[in-house]
Formats: C-alpha cells, sequence, structure tokens
C-alpha cells in the first residue's frame, strides 16, 4: 500500500526527515511514537503533499506509483486521508456541505457522477451514528466553535465518509478526554479492513489500546530508530525515549 | 429663464456652429462637455414637460456650485466632466448571425454562470428569431402587470405617462443638491425605471429578472424610482450578472424608494460592470446614491452584490421617517486585482421602534482596496430604535486592503445598538486542508468564500442567488497563485 524509501525532506530549509524507511501493507495497521520535534507530524504532512515540505532525497510510492510529485488533492484522490492534529475552521461552510464536495470532487476525478443525494443521505446517517454524532452537528460550520474532542471526531467521521485506503492520523487522540477517544478509536476500528491501512502518529501508547497496531515504529531526529510490536509502545510508556539514544547512528 | 420651443432650436443650431456639433433631431450622440444649453438639449430631446427641464436645471446650477467629494478611500483620477458626452442614445449592438460571432471570452463566461443559449445570444446581441417569443413573454408580463394596477416602464415614459407620480416623488429621498454626482444625475439622466405599486397589491413577479436586458442600454447616468403603495409589496431587481463591458468610463446612478405605511420594497442590485484589466487599467467608476425612505410600519431591504467597476462608491440608505419601520442592508463587495470599493450604508433612525440591520462582507483580493463606510444614526425622537450591526472582511493574498469606518450617531438613551467586526484572511492551512480532502484549490477557494457570504447570498431571490454564487467564483478566479 504505501512504501517511503530513505525519504529526506526540508522545511524553510531545515531537514527534518533524514532517511525514512517503511512498508505498510493492505490490512495493516502502523504506529509511530517519538519525542516531540522528530518529525512525525512532518512525515504526515510530507505523505499528505504539504507543499511547504520539500522532498531532497528518497521517494514515496502509493499503491506501486511513485508519488512524489502528486498534488494534495491527487493523493487524495487515490485514497490517502489524513485527520489533521488541529483541524482548520471554514465559518459558513456546513460540515455536510464540505464533506458533500470532497466526496464528489473525488468522483469527478475518478470520472464518476455525483454522489446521489438520497444515497449521501444515508451513508451520512450510517457514519454519523457510528461516531455517536447527532445530526445539529452536522449543520454547524465546519469545525467552528468545535471543542477539541468534537473536531477529533469530525476528522474520523470524514475518514469515515471518504473511505480511504490510507488513513494517517495525526494525533488523533490530544485533546480527547476517555470517553471521545474510545469513540474515535471504535470508529477507526470498524472502518478498517483487510482492503485499507492505518498510520497513527501519536505521543502517548493510551490509543493504542484501542487501536491496537500490527507494528510500531520509533521515530527521533527525522529517522526510524526502532520497529517492533505493541510491545515496544507500552515500554517507550514505562521508560520512555532516552534508551533509543544510543540507537542512533 | 425659460424657452419655447423655437428659441431653443434657434440656440441650438447658433451653437452648432460654435461648438461644431450636429443637432439633427436624430443624432444619437451629443458633443462633449457640459452646459444649460446640453442640460436643455437632453430634455427637449425626451420631449420633456417644462417642470421637468427646470427641474434639470436647477440641479445643473447647484451642480456647478458644487465640488467633487474626496473624503473616501479611493484613489483615482477625477473625471474631467467636459470630456463627456451626456447623451447618447442606447447604443445598437452590432447585429451579429449566430453565436459564432461572439467574443469567445465572453461566452465563457456566459458558460460559467450558467445563462441560457437564448439569453447568451440576446445579452450579446444576436439577431435571432427567439425574441420573437420574448416579446411575447414580455406583454403576457404587461399583462399581469396592468391588471394588479402596477406601473412599471422607463422613467422617461413615465414622465410622460405619469407626470403627476414622478412629479411628486422624483427627488424627494435624494435631493438634487444631495450630493456632487446626485446632482449631476439629476441634471442629466438619460433613462431609469420607473416602477409604481398600488394600494395593498403585492406584485406577483420578482420586478426586472425579465426586463434586466433592456436595461443593460440605459446609459451612464441611470435614474430609478421605485413607490410602493401603502400595504403594497415589491421585489425590484437590478443588474445583469453577465459581464457588462462598457464604453463609459463614468457612472452616475440615482436611486429613490418610497415606501408608504406598511408597504415593503425588496430592492437587489447584482453590480458587474467592467473592473478594468489585471493591471488596473481602464474599467468604470461606478458612483451611486441610492437611498429609500420608510412611512410608518414599512419596510426597506437591500441586498447587493457587488464584484464589478474599478471604483466603487455606493451607500444604500434608509431613511426610517415612519414609528415602527425596517431598514436593511445585506451586501457582498468582492474587490480583485486593482479595484476599489467603499461601500455601506446609512440608517437614519427617526421615527420610534425602528429598528434596522446592517450585514456587510467584504472579499479582497489582489492588489484591490474595500471599505465598508456605514452611519447609524439615532435621532432624538427615535426612541427605542435597535440597530445591529455586522462587517466582516476576508482577505486574500497580502497585497490588499479591507477597511471599515463605522459611524455611530445616538442622540437618544433608549437606543439599542450593536456592531460587531472580523476580519479574517483565507489561510493557506485552510486551502491545504481542503486539498487533503481531495477538493482542488480553486473549487476551495469558492467553498470559503461562499461560506462567507452565506448570510447575504441567502437573502437574494433564489434565481439570482444561484448566479450570483458562480459570479463570485469568476471574479475571483486565478486570485491565488
Amino acid at each position: 500500500m504505501l512504501e517511503i524509501n530513505n525519504l529526506h525532506c526540508k522545511i524553510e530549509g531545515r531537514s527534518i526527515l533524514k532517511g525514512i524507511n517503511l512498508k505498510i501493507n493492505k490490512g495493516e495497521i502502523h504506529a509511530i511514537m517519538g519525542p516531540n520535534g522528530s518529525g512525525k507530524s512532518t512525515l504526515a504532512n510530507v505523505i499528505s503533499g504539504h507543499e511547504d515540505y520539500e522532498i531532497t532525497k528518497g521517494n514515496i510510492f502509493f499503491k506501486d506509483q511513485e508519488i512524489n510529485e502528486f498534488s494534495p488533492e491527487e493523493r487524495a484522490h487515490e485514497g490517502v486521508f489524513m485527520s489533521f492534529q488541529y483541524p482548520v475552521e471554514i465559518p459558513g461552510v456546513t460540515v455536510t456541505n464540505f464533506i458533500k464536495t470532497a466526496i464528489n470532487e473525488s468522483r469527478k476525478s475518478k470520472g464518476l457522477d455525483e454522489m446521489p443525494s438520497s444515497e449521501m443521505l444515508k451513508k451520512i446517517r450510517e457514519k454519523a451514528a457510528l461516531l455517536e454524532i447527532d445530526s445539529n452537528f452536522l449543520s454547524r460550520s465546519l469545525n467552528e466553535g468545535f471543542s477539541g474532542g468534537e473536531k477529533k471526531r469530525n476528522e474520523i467521521f470524514q475518514m469515515a465518509m471518504m473511505e480511504p485506503e490510507l488513513a494517517v492520523l495525526d494525533e488523533t487522540d490530544s485533546g480527547l478526554d476517555i470517553d471521545a477517544l474510545k469513540i474515535v478509536a471504535n470508529g477507526v476500528i470498524k472502518c478498517s479492513n483487510d482492503n485499507n491501512s492505518v498510520l497513527v502518529i501519536t505521543h502517548y501508547q493510551r490509543l493504542l489500546d484501542y487501536i491496537v497496531p500490527d507494528y510500531v515504529h520509533i521515530v527521533m531526529d527525522g529517522k526510524v530508530v526502532k520497529s517492533g510490536d505493541k510491545n515496544l509502545a507500552k515500554k517507550i510508556e514505562e521508560i520512555g525515549y532516552d534508551w533509543l539514544k544510543n540507537a542512533k547512528s | 429663464m425659460a424657452y419655447t420651443e423655437e428659441e431653443l432650436k434657434k440656440q441650438l443650431e447658433t451653437k452648432e456652429y460654435e461648438y461644431g456639433f450636429y443637432t439633427e433631431i436624430d443624432s444619437e450622440t451629443f458633443p462633449v462637455g457640459l452646459n444649460e444649453e446640453i442640460v436643455k438639449a437632453i430634455s427637449k430631446k425626451k420631449n420633456e414637460p417644462k417642470w421637468m427641464t427646470d427641474w434639470r436645471l436647477d440641479a445643473y446650477s447647484t451642480w456647478k456650485s458644487m465640488e467633487e467629494p474626496n473624503w473616501s478611500n479611493l484613489k483615482y483620477s477625477k473625471p474631467n466632466f467636459q470630456d463627456i458626452s451626456y447623451y447618447s442614445a442606447p447604443k445598437k449592438k452590432p447585429d451579429l448571425k449566430s453565436l459564432d460571432e461572439v467574443d469567445p471570452e465572453l461566452l465563457k463566461t456566459f458558460d460559467k454562470l450558467g445563462i441560457s443559449i437564448d439569453e447568451q445570444k440576446k445579452l450579446s446581441g444576436v439577431a435571432i428569431d427567439v425574441v420573437i417569443d420574448s416579446v411575447s413573454v414580455a406583454t403576457t408580463f404587461k399583462d399581469t402587470l396592468e391588471e394588479k394596477g402596477i406601473i412599471f416602464c422607463s422613467i422617461s415614459d413615465a414622465i410622460q405617462n405619469h407626470p403627476e407620480l414622478v412629479r411628486k416623488y422624483i427627488g424627494t429621498v435624494v435631493p438634487k443638491k444631495d450630493n456632487y454626482y446626485a446632482a449631476l444625475n439629476s441634471a442629466v439622466f438619460s433613462d431609469g425605471s420607473f416602477c409604481f405599486i398600488p394600494k395593498g397589491v403585492k406584485c406577483p413577479m420578482e420586478l426586472s429578472t425579465y426586463f434586466r436586458i433592456n436595461q443593460a442600454g440605459t446609459g451612464q447616468f441611470e435614474r430609478t424610482l421605485v413607490i410602493a403603495d401603502k400595504s403594497s409589496y415589491v421585489s425590484y431587481l437590478e443588474g445583469c450578472t453577465a459581464p457588462s463591458r462598457d464604453e463609459n468610463q463614468l457612472h452616475a446612478a440615482v436611486v429613490e424608494l418610497i415606501a408608504l405605511d406598511d408597504a415593503e420594497i425588496k430592492y437587489s442590485t447584482v453590480q458587474n460592470w467592467f473592473p478594468g484589466d489585471k493591471k488596473g487599467k481602464g474599467g468604470v467608476y461606478n458612483f451611486v446614491t441610492k437611498r429609500g425612505i420608510c412611512h410608518e410600519r414599512s419596510k426597506i431591504s437591500w441586498t447587493q452584490v457587488e464584484t464589478g467597476s474599478a471604483v466603487t462608491w455606493k451607500y444604500p440608505s434608509c431613511i426610517l421617517k415612519g414609528n415602527n419601520s425596517i431598514g436593511e442592508f445585506y451586501s457582498i463587495a468582492v474587490t480583485n486585482n486593482f479595484q476599489q470599493a467603499d461601500t455601506g450604508t446609512k440608517m437614519i433612525h427617526i421615527g420610534k421602534n425602528t429598528k434596522s440591520t446592517i450585514i456587510s462582507k467584504g472579499i479582497s483580493a489582489g492588489k484591490s482596496q474595500n471599505s465598508y463606510r456605514g452611519l447609524v444614526q439615532i435621532s432624538p425622537l427615535a426612541k427605542y430604535a435597535r440597530n445591529f450591526s455586522q462587517c466582516d472582511s476576508l482577505l486574500m493574498g497580502n497585497k490588499c486592503g479591507a477597511h471599515t469606518f463605522p459611524y455611530i450617531e445616538v442622540q437618544n438613551k433608549t437606543a439599542q445598538i450593536e456592531h460587531e467586526a472580523t476580519t479574517s484572511k483565507i489561510g493557506e492551512d485552510q486551502i491545504f486542508y481542503c486539498n487533503q480532502r481531495g477538493i482542488d484549490t480553486e473549487k476551495a477557494l469558492a467553498l470559503i468564500v461562499n461560506g462567507f457570504s452565506k448570510e447575504v447570498l441567502n437573502k437574494l431571490p433564489m434565481e439570482f442567488a444561484v448566479e450570483a454564487q458562480k459570479l463570485l467564483e469568476i471574479s475571483l478566479e486565478g486570485s491565488v497563485g
């Protein structure tokens, strides 16, 4: 599904990623952990195609094609979704209108007609129920005046609606209380299947109790310094990252 | 002193020589420059009664003593008023045989606006049989209106056929001396629309939706007078979403609305005059005076979408004279490239329990400047008057400007005034967020701008709203690189 080879990238002349390697197969859930400033969010942005990040070396393959030069919207049309750490507000644009536009733009790129309203409505109801979102929420302006929890829930709602092949969740757990965390994690689990993949970026192992990863990677100073299974995340939770510093080459 | 027809003719003949102008009655264009003779000639050309000629002359002498205002937040080279021709018959568009002969750029815009093929033909002056159909449609409309006693015609026709109404109301809301451009318009107005809704009649259709094409030729000094008699209702649409490429650089229109007791007037405008090119060359100066007066329990609602013109100077206002009357102003002003807009409203509260609402949305892109200027005035008599104002500005890029100049004058302690203002910038993070969801930048901008303008777009009549929404998108195309 996703293969990243020796990825280096810069923002404003500063090197952030210094040779990331990562391979995610269909149906797998991967987690990335690491201390502040290690390059986790940068990785999410680079996968999504944020133009501020310049790839200086290496490549990103998605579904066996190199996507280094793809625009963010082209990647989205291919099936890449990112749940934002800080979702932006768009006043006057309702959640429903936004998701409708997003879905139809992706369909348009594939030469499909707009999704019929009845089908859209049915899907919205189904996914809203999954994330325990009530209908008032859907007619509010996108993220405007949303609580931290509502914003994150809305991100996962959009993910559920768009049915991406690869979902990158950038610190989706930050700012969530335990009940909201469970709802969000449950939403992710329900949407995950043998044909899609999830990349969870987090500071805390707490989220991984609910979204259990197949693999855990530790990123430090722009590189993957250690990979393992869910027990690696537990170990980090107990003893921190210091012991890995020596692992850096 | 007044001239007789003969004297005037003689005078004109002499002038002909003096200025080298051609006086044949059918001449299409007057020589450049403005003086009393020109004013008289315009009036004569339109076969106006003496009171109208005198009215124009009075306006002219007022105008002569006035100075062009300088207080706006606009920079432009002042027009030379002696360099303009003050009368030209509605220009006949060249007769084209098919749409193939029309400027393809224009057709592209029509398509984007979703204007039907037939209408495209009409707008671009293609001679077609369909016109016959539309004439019959027009007749049907006219019959319906006549049945209800509604008068809807050009102001020139109204001066001929309903002089008592015109004479009673013209200049009562925007006096001749009101301001420099209003005085100029009063002296030389070429044509415009007149509308009278009789007592208790609800006008069954949006006036001028159909007639918008006819309006295109009304010239640069347009005069509109709308009178809603007691307990009547009318929704009036002005303008056209299709781009108007006009040779006239200066447009100075006057619109007067009169809402008698319990009447309601809804006046919607879409202004899309040529804004000049990307480098700021050319474009129309649009200096308009629009004002309405509300009598007891009546209501006037202005809605405008301003996307065109190089320079816009416009403050549709309400005089809330009657007790319990209501004034509303909903505006979207878009400026791009080098456009400048100084627009807003005045709400003059005189009656008791008068209410006004102002919602202004300014969108600036490119190197444009967009100003909101509004006055809320509560007179000592206006007990329990209320106003709510909201002025939001949206900036695209970092070379444009948004300015807000709210003036509030309260002379009554019982008044309640609220003013809210916000300025925001379309952020790269918003664009990226949309991009990540598969929405390209152009579409993302449209989404954000429409969201921003929604409260005002919702106030437009349905069919107009759809076109206006597309117009916003077109106006801002290519504004974020």
